[in-house]
């Protein structure tokens, strides 16, 4: 029995915004379940009390102070854009009940 | 609105989001620029661009850590930054730099004002779940006029501006209880100096999540969320509004949906943006962009020793330090800088109440008048404290003193040598007024025969005749009882 | 001029000596360059005019005694996923086509810093994932050894564009082993700093907590010179160290005697690697204590967890670090896409290449609610055992050394068809990354005609010591003298 199914496969697609074909998801569905069971191998590994690393060096807190360097210039700001409008970046509308933040 | 109190109990928490005062962003070194055209107050960091770094502002740190205190929260010496993962284009690095376990601050309470019983001022608490920090997210607008029919303009100025999130427990009980807190709150922001916190300008957001549970019921209902309200009004229409559909909705035996809601103010609706079943999955894990954020007890000290005294606190301590009066009190705390100024006076004078009714009378007309802040004049309390002592000694008059005052505000000076310059120095010289006093009561016989035949008020005019003679500066004490001792002859 | 180009070092004295110009060696690497671009394709552009006018200003500068480095007017490649203002960024992807970088990587300006030339960019495996550069929108680059052969990845094209004397010294990459791996497959030096030591900034990222820029060249000596380029505090980066550059060359003492010298027994277990390799390895590490190193057998009993370990953790990153590539600021957009979400979805699939979604995917996977912690946090904690293991065999050596890879260059498509074996093919690097620790490949010899690299790990800051055990090893073998013949 495989470790993940297809609507597994096609939610965690969704989640990263890839989109599949039937011939890709029934692929991934085999490799998952492949990766998963070589991964899996970690939970052998008797980890009772060990911190998980935060951060392979250890380091004070890096702030930087509150001074505000200049504005990029707009142009060049949006220049690798694929559309623009004035100088915001355009993208398509969505379609239904979307919306976030 | 229906009165639902008797079979339901409201239950609501808000999510308030505040703009840090910050020159630059959270992460980024971007200026922050309200009012900027799209694009034109950002940085390779705020756009996201491939191989860019966070790195933290360390005077958002200071005013989070302000705020957290001011409010009472326990704040902690290690807190981690972790990132919210989700699609949207204003969000530039397709996930947010939040903070998720191991907030900044937990705990706290905010104090609001309610009426209670008969109309009395009464006082809720309500508590605080934490506070934590993040960065905002940039604009998407969605107007046909300016991005066209199929498409949504993103201007990312604002992206990455500091915010805290304030999240209260769901203590309030109200729509109008909802709005008294976010005041309360917005209180306390503006006068910790950490935000400025006007909703217009988009400081100031929140979300309010409004359940139902029968009347005596300890289990919370379900809940949906109002998203993005920027006035106080929209706020308390919209929790009504919610409550009204939610208690229709329970009182036809129907249940509760789980859902993020926009409200229209036009139609007076709340409708469905999202149903929370479809929620998207943050898959949160601490950012590795960015090292725990480790605090000594000292600078959480450090950063307690700043916060202004809040207003309340502050008037009532002047209401019992100073014995002045609950409505003279509440007139000195308005301002911070007017409180500031009336201790330093008061200090230095050392008759509190006398130094707060100059201020309140004299001081306050005269800025009020030149449109000036206190902070912006050069009138200093020191100043002040010396003109109230000259006029105490009798060096000069109430009415000379009070003159000089809009010249003291509108250009400082010195009192004692605006006094001489302007001649000003109080007659008190007996000699003078003597002289002025005889010379009244010559020229007014009318008026000595009033007095004499029992009209002790004229003493008042005749008094206005020697002040005027003297131009005002002649001790009034002095001319009193000269006046007294020679109509008495 | 030797047939392709030399060290650092000889044409710093070239220069010195008057014998040659910064133009002329820029202009030989230039036509190197192209001429192998069919046969290697270990380039993805180059950078000409730029390069000869920056040149003439090196010529200039030397001329009036103001060289500002050892490394001032010589030449270098960088690896596609370093940024270069005004210069594109792909790191092979059709996602970044197009994209043309405002700024600069700090490694970059470290460089530019140093008067040293950046003559172009290198093929790569797309967005440093992979072992074999086969997943690159450019098609594959192949190895200078054999032209059948990968020369390993993610770096690749840098490795081989060292290993063929196109130039004498590149940049890459290294999360999992992207710079070591290829270095052993090609025959020269390839090293990896400590975790922080060289600024992230400019590098476009693959997996935060593990990766680092570093260095390929023919030489320790002149992979000192680099990194004492590029190494360094950056405030723009908060994960890197608050030190300056160490001043590596000095340690080049030339003197292994009682350095102490671990051998993890589980690196050296019979039928995990090729024969060959291990003999390879034995010889080289026999010749070091004929000069005065002593050796210790240790052990790292985390080792056989470090891959999983590694693809938990750099997969969970990844899958959030590239969700920038969106369609909506930069890079490619999908065409006549409705509505936004679809935008999103036809963007991304039509940008990124199959092993990137792979890892994408898993990744998302790992981070899920319900599965955060028995995978991206147990592999945390895994994680933090293995840095210990490192942190004790280090109390009774002062370096480790292993083979980099259980085997030689394999063929181009003989792993492509399952992923899992080309991921265990970076069996032997992954740990030093997940405890951000320095790590260094040289050539020790061959097999079947092919190289076969030597790794030595370091502990946390030290790279000085494995750079002084390479060099001294360099000294008295010539390992490292051996070319591929000339490839253009």
């Amino acid at each position: 029995m495989a470790r993940i199914n297809r609507a597994e496969v096609e939610r965690v697609a969704f989640l990263a915004r890839i989109s599949l074909s039937d011939g890709e998801a029934d692929q991934l569905v085999q490799e998952f379940d492949s990766f998963l069971g070589y991964i899996e191998t970690i939970q052998e590994v008797d980890t009772e009390g060990v911190e998980p690393t935060a951060h392979p060096v250890s380091l004070p807190t890096p702030t930087r102070p509150d001074r505000p360097a200049a504005a990029m210039d707009a142009g060049l700001a949006v220049a690798n854009a694929p559309e623009t409008a004035a100088s915001g970046f355009l993208v398509p509308k969505v379609i239904g009940t979307e919306a976030e933040g | 609105m229906s009165d639902i109190s008797g079979e339901f109990e409201v239950v609501i928490g808000l999510e308030v989001h505040a703009h840090l005062r910050t020159e630059s962003k959270l992460f980024s070194p971007a200026p922050i620029v309200y009012g900027a055209e799209p694009n034109h107050a950002v940085h390779p960091v705020c756009l996201a661009l491939p191989g860019v770094l966070p790195v933290l502002n360390e005077r958002a740190v200071e005013l989070a850590i302000r705020a957290s205190l001011a409010m009472g929260c326990e704040v902690h010496q290690r807190s981690i930054f972790a990132r919210k993962n989700y699609f949207y284009p204003d969000l530039p690095k397709g996930y947010q730099i939040s903070q998720y376990e191991e907030p900044l601050a937990t705990g706290g309470w905010v104090d609001v004002p309610v009426e209670g019983a008969g109309g009395a001022a009464g006082k809720r608490r309500i508590r605080l779940t934490r506070i934590h920090m993040e960065e905002d997210a940039g604009k998407s607008i969605h107007d046909d006029a300016i991005a066209g029919s199929d498409s949504t303009l993103v201007d990312l100025n604002r992206a990455g501006v500091p915010l805290i999130e304030i999240v209260s427990e769901p203590d309030i009980r109200s729509a109008e209880e909802a709005s008294a807190y976010l005041r309360a709150v917005r209180s306390i922001l503006r006068f910790t100096d950490v935000s400025d916190a006007d909703m217009e300008k988009g400081h100031l957001r929140c979300d309010v999540n409004v359940s139902l549970r029968l009347r005596g019921s300890t289990e919370y209902g379900t809940r949906t969320e109002l998203k993005n309200l920027n006035s106080f009004r929209f706020i308390e229409d919209a929790a009504n509004a919610e409550i009204e559909r939610q208690a229709k909705t329970l009182r036809a035996g129907g249940r509760v949906q789980q859902c993020t809601l926009a409200y229209d103010p036009r139609s007076g609706r709340t409708s469905v943006l999202r149903l929370k079943e479809d929620a998207d999955d943050y898959r949160y894990f601490p950012d590795p962009d960015l090292i725990p954020l480790l605090l000594s007890a000292k600078q959480i000290e450090q950063a307690r020793s700043e916060i202004p005294e809040l207003a309340e606190q502050r008037s009532e301590r002047f209401q019992s330090e100073y014995d002045l009066s609950e409505y003279d009190a509440a007139q000195l705390t308005a301002s911070s800088s007017i409180a500031e100024f009336f201790e330093a006076a008061s200090k230095q004078h050392g008759a509190p109440k006398v130094v707060a009714n100059w201020i309140l009378r004299d001081v306050m007309q005269a800025l009020n008048e030149r449109e000036l802040a206190i902070d912006d004049s050069l009138f200093s309390p020191d100043a002040l404290a010396r003109l109230i002592k000259m006029v105490d000694d009798g060096k000069t008059t109430v009415k000379s003193a009070r003159g000089l005052i809009a010249e003291l505000v509108e250009s400082g000076g010195d009192p004692e040598e605006l006094v001489a310059e302007r001649g000003l120095a109080a007659v008190s010289d007996t000699g003078v007024i003597e002289q002025a006093v005889a010379e009244v009561l010559a020229a007014n016989p009318e008026s000595v025969e009033l007095f004499r035949s029992g009209e002790g008020k004229v003493v008042n005019f005749l008094m206005g005749q020697v002040m005027q003679k003297t131009q005002g500066k002649a001790d009034p004490a002095a001319v009193r009882e000269i006046l007294a001792r020679e109509l008495g002859k | 001029m030797p047939e392709g180009v030399g060290t650092l070092h000889e044409l710093r004295a070239a220069l010195d000596a008057g014998e040659t110009s910064s133009v002329e060696i820029v202009g030989q690497c230039l036509r190197r360059a192209e001429a192998s671009q069919d046969t290697l394709n270990a380039f993805v552009g180059l950078r000409a005019e730029a390069a000869l006018r920056e040149a003439e200003e090196s010529d200039t500068r030397r001329e009036r005694g103001e060289v500002r480095s050892p490394i001032d007017g010589l030449p270098l490649a960088i690896k596609d996923n370093m940024v270069q203002t005004s210069e594109p960024a792909h790191c092979a992807s059709r996602i970044l086509e197009g994209f043309i970088s405002p700024y600069t990587a700090t490694a970059v300006e470290g460089l530019e810093r140093s008067g040293a030339i950046v003559i172009g960019r290198t093929n790569m495996d797309e967005f440093a994932m992979g072992s074999s550069t086969e997943h690159s929108v450019n098609g594959p680059t192949r190895n200078p050894w054999d032209a059948d052969r990968t020369p390993g990845g993610s770096s690749g094209g840098s490795a081989a564009a060292v290993a063929a004397r196109i130039v004498p010294a590149a940049l890459g990459s290294d999360t999992g082993g992207s710079i070591r791996q290829p270095a052993s497959f090609c025959g020269v030096v390839g090293m990896k700093p400590t975790y922080g030591r060289v600024s992230r900034w400019g590098l476009v990222a693959f997996a935060s907590s593990l990766d680092q820029i570093g260095a390929f060249a023919q030489t320790a000596a002149d992979c000192a010179w680099i990194f004492e380029a590029i190494a360094g505090h950056d405030s723009r980066d908060s994960t890197s160290i608050p030190e300056p550059a160490p001043a590596y060359s000095g340690a080049l003492s030339g003197d292994v005697s009682g350095l102490r010298i671990g051998l993890p027994k589980e690196y050296f277990v019979e039928d995990g690697v090729d024969a060959g390799i291990l003999a390879a390895v034995r010889d080289s590490v026999a010749e070091l204590e004929r000069a005065g190193a002593k050796t210790v057998e240790v052990s790292l009993p985390h080792a056989r967890y470090a891959v999983a370990t590694y693809y938990a953790i750099a997969n969970a990153e990844a899958s959030s670090n590239l969700a920038r590539f969106d369609g909506v600021r930069y890079g490619h957009r999908a065409v006549g896409a409705k509505g936004l979400t679809e935008m999103y979805c036809r963007t991304r699939s039509e940008g990124f290449g199959t092993e990137v979604k792979r890892r994408i995917l898993l990744g998302t996977y790992f981070l899920s609610a319900g599965y955060y912690d028995a995978y991206y946090r147990k592999a945390q904690q895994v994680r933090t055992l293995v840095r210990r293991d490192f942190e004790r065999a280090f109390e009774a050596c002062d370096a480790l050394i292993t083979p980099t890879s259980p085997e030689t260059a394999f063929r181009l498509g003989e792993k492509t068809s399952d992923p899992l074996t080309m991921y265990l093919s970076d069996i032997y690097t992954v740990s030093a990354n997940l405890a951000g620790i320095p790590a260094l490949s040289m050539p020790c010899g061959s097999v079947g005609g092919l190289p076969v690299g030597l790794q030595i790990f370091g502990s946390a800051l030290d790279e000085a010591t494995p750079l002084r055990i390479a060099d001294a090893f360099q000294a008295i073998t010539d390992h490292h003298t051996a070319c591929p013949g000339d490839f253009a």
